[in-house]
C-alpha cells in the first residue's frame, strides 16, 4: 500500500497549499470587519494541513508539521485570549480596554457604509489572531493523530 | 430577482437529496464519500443563500475538507 497518492494530486497540491494558507489568516485578520472569524479562518488553514497529509501521508509531512509545535501553538492561543479577558479586569472580565485607545487597534469605527479600517475594534482582532491559531493547531493535531492511528489499524489488520 | 433565488434554493436542495442517496447507494467507498462532501459543500451553498456566509465558511471549512480527509484515513486503514 502506497501513502503518497499519483503526481497530479501531489503538483496540485503543492501549487495551492500555500494559498490556502494565506487566505485562512486574510479570514482571521479581517475577522471584525468581513465574515468569519477566528473559528472559520482557522479552519481553513487547517484544511490546508488535511490536504497535504492526505497527499504526502503524515511520514511525508514530518519536517513541516510538528505534533509537539502545534500543540505549543495551541496552548499559546489559549493563553492570550484568557490573558487579554483577565486585562480588561479593571472594569470587567472581557473588557474591551484598547477600543478606541489611538493605540494599536484603536482608531474609533465610521459611521455609514466604508470600506473599513483594519485598525479598529480593540481586543477583538487581538482574540480572533488568538482563537484561530488555537483551532489552526488543534485541527491540524487531530489530522496528524487520525493519520497515525489509521496507519496503526493497517498494520494490526494485516498482521 | 425572487424568483431566481427562490429557483437556486430549489435546485441546490434537489441536487443536495440526489447526492445523499448517491452517497448510501455507491457500492464503492471513495465515490460514497466524494458524494457525502458533495453535499456539505451545496449545503454551505444554501447557507450563503440564506444570508448566513459566517456560517457557510464554517461549514464548507469542517464539513467539505476535514472530514472528508478523517473519512480518507478510514478507508485507507481498511482492506476492501
Amino acid at each position: 500500500m502506497k501513502n503518497e497518492m499519483s503526481r497530479i494530486v501531489r503538483t496540485v497540491t503543492t501549487l495551492i497549499y500555500g494559498f490556502i494558507i494565506v487566505y485562512g489568516f486574510y479570514v482571521i485578520a479581517h475577522g471584525h470587519l468581513t465574515p468569519g472569524g477566528g473559528f472559520q479562518g482557522g479552519a481553513i488553514a487547517a484544511s490546508a494541513f488535511a490536504l497535504l497529509v492526505v497527499t504526502y501521508g503524515d511520514q511525508g509531512v514530518k519536517d513541516f508539521l510538528k505534533k509537539d509545535i502545534l500543540s505549543l501553538v495551541e496552548s499559546t492561543g489559549l493563553v492570550l485570549f484568557i490573558a487579554f479577558a483577565f486585562f480588561g479586569l479593571g472594569v470587567t472580565f472581557f473588557y474591551n480596554f484598547m477600543a478606541n485607545s489611538g493605540g494599536l487597534f484603536g482608531n474609533s469605527a465610521i459611521i455609514g457604509i466604508n470600506p473599513g479600517d483594519l485598525n479598529t475594534g480593540g481586543t477583538i482582532p487581538i482574540m480572533n489572531i488568538a482563537v484561530g491559531l488555537e483551532v489552526l493547531a488543534a485541527l491540524g493535531v487531530i489530522i496528524l493523530t487520525m493519520s497515525a492511528g489509521s496507519k496503526n489499524t493497517k498494520k494490526k489488520e494485516n498482521s | 430577482m425572487s424568483l431566481l433565488v427562490s429557483f437556486a434554493h430549489i435546485a441546490v436542495l434537489v441536487i443536495m437529496i440526489i447526492a445523499a442517496f448517491l452517497a448510501v447507494m455507491f457500492k464503492d467507498l471513495l465515490p460514497a464519500v466524494i458524494a457525502l462532501a458533495v453535499v456539505s459543500l451545496l449545503l454551505s451553498l444554501e447557507f450563503y443563500l440564506l444570508h448566513a456566509p459566517d456560517v457557510a465558511i464554517a461549514e464548507a471549512g469542517i464539513g467539505a475538507a476535514l472530514t472528508m480527509a478523517i473519512y480518507i484515513f478510514a478507508i485507507r486503514a481498511t482492506r476492501k
